[in-house]
């Protein structure tokens, strides 16, 4: 789950991460008043979950309240990577000497989770990490002591290059961290962590992400969610026990398994066809489940016919099949449907959907160039 | 031979009376395997299908000698369950509980090391050694015995492919599934040395996926140390980044993770990468005549 940087300010602030103040706006209006209340030089910062909002045009200086009036109504109701902004949040401008990041996150590898510290703060540390790799240090924290204040206190020091600096600096990482472990968190960037003129350390921008798994103990984390359309429509699946992402394609397909429904998706690619959506199913096959993703696939109108794959295992293909009739006696559509049931009973669940006409088969590739025939009629 | 679990296996299951638990138990059960005690804190008794119930993993171990376990408590307290089973001196854990927080399995690693306890999960379908032991949920006709070794991150395209070895006449020494979670137990390295030195197989196939850069990994390992044929099959070409795709795991982030870079690791290391499943019985019988 990923939020706002306003949120992650928040948090930032909650822990005593040392943050300027700042005003969320929703129309020009907020703003001016914003910026006439800060009264010195603001940033305009459109609030969208995605990255490289300063490159979009998404994030300006202004030097009086009438700029910042303008920035606004640049920045409201633009589009960054497909996302609308319908807030900013407006920030006073500091005097910045110099820009650092500083990030933490899961390292899958060494199965722990990594400070990542650099000098090269204020752009994507992805490109850091590109083009100048040995500007990052990276250091694996023990999970059974934490981020020791030593630790945080000689990185520190080596990115300040002084130790007062480097002490202001270290109680940071250390909050950082705290607030990693406490929130169950995937991702926490402070980019850029600035040193400013008057040798002041603030958090001037962040980003935080969150683990899924974990949110059931995350109720504050929870409640910060703010999911686009798309995401709606993928919670709501979720709910029902499915798991759906909706792609741009015109094949709908519906599978047992994530990674079978991977693997169909690049089958049908692999054939000249384009899918239209991932949906596992998981691993019940209870009509309710087979009516409610019916009901999603068909709901994307750009869906021409529909792959259902189905590789019976612990689920009964019979079962499935039961649950394909039964949805079919709900969903009355003309989109043609092709099925695949192979393993465990595939034979009397095939038997089952004779009855039906829907066309059947045995191997995944075959129902793949079956249903890419049928989305061209 | 095979590798971590056989014929040897004496196995507890954690969660044993729940309904996961006392279904797959039985499924376990009518396959061979040694299933020596349950656990299930509160409901210590006469159990379940013949299997003497415990209230700890320590009395189950005490009372049976288990080595191995495998793990059905619900997600909160999968972490708590691993543990248990660790200190208790057990040598395997299998978990195939799913929607394990990422930071409880970073905080139990370096005990689980400690204890020189093995995991294999979270969120996984087991293991089975054909003819001899399942532990997991795998449906067991599929499998035959065999020479090959097969490690896949994931649970129904595991049993898609291996249903297409064994009509292909390769059977399996062992099948692991390693889980689609991000920071999991014994992965594709761990296994592949382990059937690099399991006499009785002939040459591994590996399933992976996208999110996190494992199979570059193993790639970069397979062609320095194994002298084995591998094949492998990578699932998400077509996934969009930055999107979960079922798996916890399986995540194309900050532009890295895609199949292209795994495929491009594989062909680099001389695996051949199937374009499809049932492509990989054929490469697998070219690779093993030598012809690619």
């Amino acid at each position: 789950m990923k939020i706002h940087e306003y949120q992650a300010r928040q948090i930032f602030r909650d822990y005593g991460i040392p943050v300027p103040d700042a005003a969320l706006c929703y129309t020009v209006g907020e703003v001016e008043k914003a910026a006439r209340e800060i009264n010195h030089m603001v940033v305009v910062k459109a609030q969208v979950l995605a990255g490289g909002r300063g490159k979009a045009g998404g994030v300006k200086l202004a030097r009086t309240a009438e700029d910042a009036v303008t920035a606004a109504k640049q920045i409201l109701g633009m589009n960054i990577k497909g996302l609308t902004v319908t807030k900013v949040l407006v920030t006073e401008a500091v005097d910045i000497a110099k820009e650092f990041y500083v990030g933490l996150i899961n390292d899958r590898n060494l199965k722990c989770i990594t400070l990542m510290v650099s000098a090269e703060g204020g752009v994507e540390i992805e490109e850091v990490a590109k083009d100048n790799p040995e500007k990052i240090i990276k250091f694996s924290i023990n999970p059974l002591t934490g981020l020791l204040d030593y630790q945080a206190r000689n990185i520190a020091l080596e990115m300040f290059g002084n130790i007062k600096l480097a002490k202001t600096a270290a109680s940071i990482f250390i909050k950082l961290y705290k607030l990693y472990i406490e929130t169950d968190a995937t991702l926490a960037e402070i980019n850029p962590l600035v040193l400013t003129n008057k040798n002041e350390i603030l958090a001037i921008d962040g980003k935080m992400n969150f683990d899924d798994n974990a949110l059931f103990r995350q109720p504050k984390i929870l409640a910060m969610r703010e999911p686009d359309e798309e995401e709606v429509q993928e919670i709501a699946a979720h709910d029902k026990g499915l798991s759906y992402i909706k792609l741009d394609g015109n094949i709908g397909c519906m599978v047992n398994g994530a990674g079978l429904a991977m693997a169909t998706m690049d089958m049908i690619k692999l054939y000249g066809g384009s899918p239209a959506n991932f949906l596992d199913i998981g691993g019940s096959s209870n009509p309710q489940k087979v009516i409610d993703a019916m009901n999603i696939l068909l709901s994307d109108k750009n869906v021409k016919a529909v792959m259902i794959n189905i590789f019976g295992g612990i689920t009964r293909c019979d079962d499935v099949a039961k649950g394909l009739i039964r949805a079919l006696e709900f969903i009355i559509t003309d989109v043609p449907i092709v099925v695949r049931l192979s393993g465990t009973n595939a034979e009397e669940g095939l038997a089952l959907l004779k009855k039906t006409g829907l066309p059947t088969v045995s191997s995944m590739s075959e129902a793949a160039k079956k249903a890419i025939e049928l989305s061209k009629r | 031979m095979s590798i971590l679990v056989n014929k040897d296996t004496k196995l507890v299951v954690q969660g044993i009376t729940g309904r996961d638990g006392k279904f797959h138990t039985a499924k376990m059960l009518t396959y061979g395997t040694n299933v020596v005690a349950g656990v299930s804190p509160g409901k210590e008794g006469d159990g379940i299908d013949g299997v003497p119930v415990f209230n700890t993993v320590a009395h189950a171990v005490k009372a049976t000698g288990a080595n191995t376990s495998i793990i059905f408590v619900p997600a909160a307290a999968a972490a708590d369950a691993i543990l248990e089973a660790s200190e208790a001196g057990i040598s395997l854990v299998i978990a195939i509980s799913e929607g394990v927080p990422i930071q409880d399995m970073i905080r139990i690693t370096p005990i689980l090391k400690l204890n020189g306890t093995l995991l294999i999960g979270p969120n996984c379908p087991g293991l089975i050694t054909p003819g001899e032991s399942l532990v997991g949920i795998l449906p067991s006709t599929i499998f035959k015995k065999g020479n090959i070794g097969f490690i896949s991150r994931s649970g129904t395209l595991t049993y898609e492919v291996v249903n297409l070895l064994s009509l292909n006449n390769f059977g399996q020494t062992t099948c692991v599934g390693i889980g689609g979670d991000p920071v999991a137990g014994l992965y594709f390295i761990d296994l592949l040395e382990r059937f690099e030195n399991d006499p009785e197989t002939i040459a591994v196939v590996l399933i992976g996926e996208i999110g996190g850069d494992a199979e570059e990994k193993a790639a970069q390992y397979i062609a320095e140390k194994m002298t084995k044929p591998v094949v492998a099959f990578i699932a998400g070409q077509t996934a969009p980044p930055g999107k979960r795709m079922g798996h916890a795991g399986a995540i194309i982030s900050s532009g890295s993770g895609t199949a292209a870079e795994k495929i491009a690791a594989f062909n680099k290391a001389g695996v051949p990468v199937a374009k499809e499943p049932s492509e990989i019985p054929v490469l697998l019988r070219q690779k093993l005549d030598g012809k690619i």
